[in-house]
């Protein structure tokens, strides 16, 4: 680490994002720190239902690429690595990666395993409520799962302990970014305001290249350079919880105040209080200042005592939905389109097909802003007709695209059928004292 | 005075959590955050984004970014693996909050004036 300053790339937003700009950061960056956030609320659900299948698995699908592509090179260049990769199972994650890194020449690298954020079994014997209001005992269908949320404690043990690769389940994303100041500055965890600083530039990596120009551009009214070749954020976090937000020279993208302005705001909801595992953060009066091309000063957040609970991700299996989509063009397409809808609506209430929640779309016309599109749009040339709906049984969501191919023979002209018929995760939110969630971290030697 | 589209003096960029949306206005020049705030009132926003919204809106300040924030709540149809929409996330509600119609001064600079 220099003097002054902990230098942290931003190598991954979500379960699927692009390797390559990460490979750059790594091989470009000179970082202290690679973190990874390898989740999202619905990424999570989709590896518990890998695990289930097969015990040994549930973490992140590209596990092997990431090591191999990331994960080995770092270690090569004296960079600390930290990701939220173990996703449903971390322990399998990190003997996984343990086991890549012999094979790929690494065998003395000291990996950590942080487990114990799955609190299925507490919510469940506890029967807590949940944010649809209803307790698992009321609920038709079954929990798949139940992860809370965890902070940055198990990650400065780690550090502490010597690990140079870090893998964990349900870490928060932003806590991810700011362990790594936080055990470099030996910042004292009740120093609310330093590690608000921390968490506002982790806040500001968290979803990758959203920090960097993607998700921006809106031409002509915001332009962003070479959105092909989009690099990924770093931060340089300085003792006084300062930072800056920067990118590689080189590569696409923007890193400049409105960028950055945009990322502040995204997904919070009071920015007086953003409640974190490790601290509630005050946003309101943080700044952001140009201090050269592609380069953001970040300072003036501040903070105040982390939250008793911490927030539970819950996943319910909640039925199929059946999706069924046909296009129509030319003149007349949006009424060939509504009779085709009608024609498919009355026949399902003939067959009696019983659908939970239905919803039918005219995609080209209304079917991203919904009933709040302007009433006075203009007609498109085409238009696809899209009818999906929630149903209990597989069954009956079959039906629903069945019967959306049976529009060949019905309005004229619709052409292009595809259908698909999946089942449905929902996601629901509880709290639980946060001494209940006991997390344990192993280190995996040689 | 001129009624001209947010999207010609803000940007703005839409989040998800769970069931709730949060929309991020931004005006291009900070000193436009007052008028934003007279015009895009909770009322307003609630009516502009019509039965999208099933919740309550709530707006919010950050001081130091000259920029408001909408939350949304009971707006994405049950959350982003449940919904039925096409635009799970409500990624999308972001450019239905650059169609909202503001008064403006007939002497504003837009942002393509610049």
């Amino acid at each position: 680490m220099s003097e002054g300053r902990v230098r942290i790339g931003c190598g991954s937003a979500y379960a699927e994002d692009r390797i390559e700009p990460a490979v750059d950061l790594v091989e470009q960056g000179e970082l202290d720190y690679l973190a990874l956030d390898c989740l999202a609320e619905r990424t999570l659900v989709h590896a518990q239902l890998r695990r289930l299948e097969d015990p040994d698995k549930g973490y992140d699908i590209r596990l092997d690429r990431l090591v191999r592509e990331l994960t080995a090179p770092a270690v090569e260049r004296g960079i600390t690595f930290i990701a939220n990769m173990g996703a449903a199972n971390p322990a399998a994650g990190a003997r996984r990666t343990k086991e890549l890194l012999a094979e790929l020449g690494h065998p003395d690298t000291k990996v950590a395993a942080i487990t114990g954020d799955d609190v299925l079994e507490y919510v469940l014997e506890r029967d807590l409520r949940l944010s649809n209001g209803k307790r698992p005992s009321e609920m038709d269908y079954g929990l798949v799962s139940a992860n809370a949320y965890i902070g940055i404690d198990p990650i400065i043990e780690s550090l502490r302990r010597g690990a140079n690769v870090i893998v964990g389940g349900r870490i928060a994303d932003p806590s991810l970014f700011l362990a790594p100041a936080a055990f470099e500055f030996e910042w004292p965890l009740d120093d609310w305001d330093l590690l608000a600083g921390g968490q506002v530039a982790g806040h500001l990596l968290e979803c990758g290249t959203h920090g960097s120009g993607g998700n921006f551009a809106d031409p002509p009214y915001r332009m962003v350079p070479d959105l092909w070749n989009l690099g990924l954020p770093i931060a340089d976090v300085y003792p006084d919880g300062t930072s800056t937000i920067w990118k590689l020279p080189g590569t696409g993208g923007a890193v400049d105040v409105e960028n950055c302005k945009a990322q502040l705001v995204y997904e919070i909801h009071d920015p007086s209080t953003y409640l974190t595992p490790d601290l509630t953060v005050d946003m309101r009066e943080v700044t952001l200042e140009q201090k050269s091309h592609d380069h953001v000063f970040v300072q003036g957040a501040r903070g105040r005592a982390r939250p008793d609970t911490l927030k539970v991700l819950v996943g319910v299996r909640e039925g199929f939905t059946g999706e069924g989509e046909v296009s129509f063009a030319g003149p007349g397409a949006l009424s060939r389109a509504q009779l085709a809808a009608d024609t498919v609506t009355k026949r399902l209430a003939h067959d009696g097909v019983v659908t939970e929640e239905l919803r039918i779309d005219y995609i080209g016309l209304n079917s991203v802003h919904g009933d709040a599109t302007p009433a006075d749009a203009p007609e498109p040339w085409e238009v696809r007709l899209r009818l999906a709906a929630r149903c209990n049984t597989e069954e009956a969501a079959a039906a629903v695209a069945q019967e959306v191919e049976f529009v060949y023979f019905g309005s004229a002209a619709g052409g292009g059928v595809r259908k698909t018929v999946k089942p449905v995760l929902a996601m629901y939110s509880a709290l639980v004292p946060r001494e209940d969630v006991s997390v344990t971290v192993d280190i995996l030697e040689g | 005075m001129r009624t001209v589209q947010l999207r010609e003096i803000a940007f703005v960029r839409s989040g998800d959590k769970g069931n709730t949306s949060n929309v991020g206005v931004v005006p291009y020049e900070p000193q436009h955050l007052d008028l934003l705030k007279e015009q895009l009132t909770v009322d307003r926003v609630r009516e502009h984004f019509g039965p999208l919204v099933r919740g309550d809106v709530t707006r919010y300040e950050f001081s130091g970014i000259s920029a408001l924030n909408f939350v949304l709540t009971e707006a994405l149809g049950g959350g982003v693996s449940r919904s039925l929409a096409l635009d799970t996330h409500g990624k999308a509600y972001a450019s239905l909050m650059l169609a909202f119609e503001v008064e403006v001064p007939d002497d504003i600079t837009l942002r393509l004036d610049q």
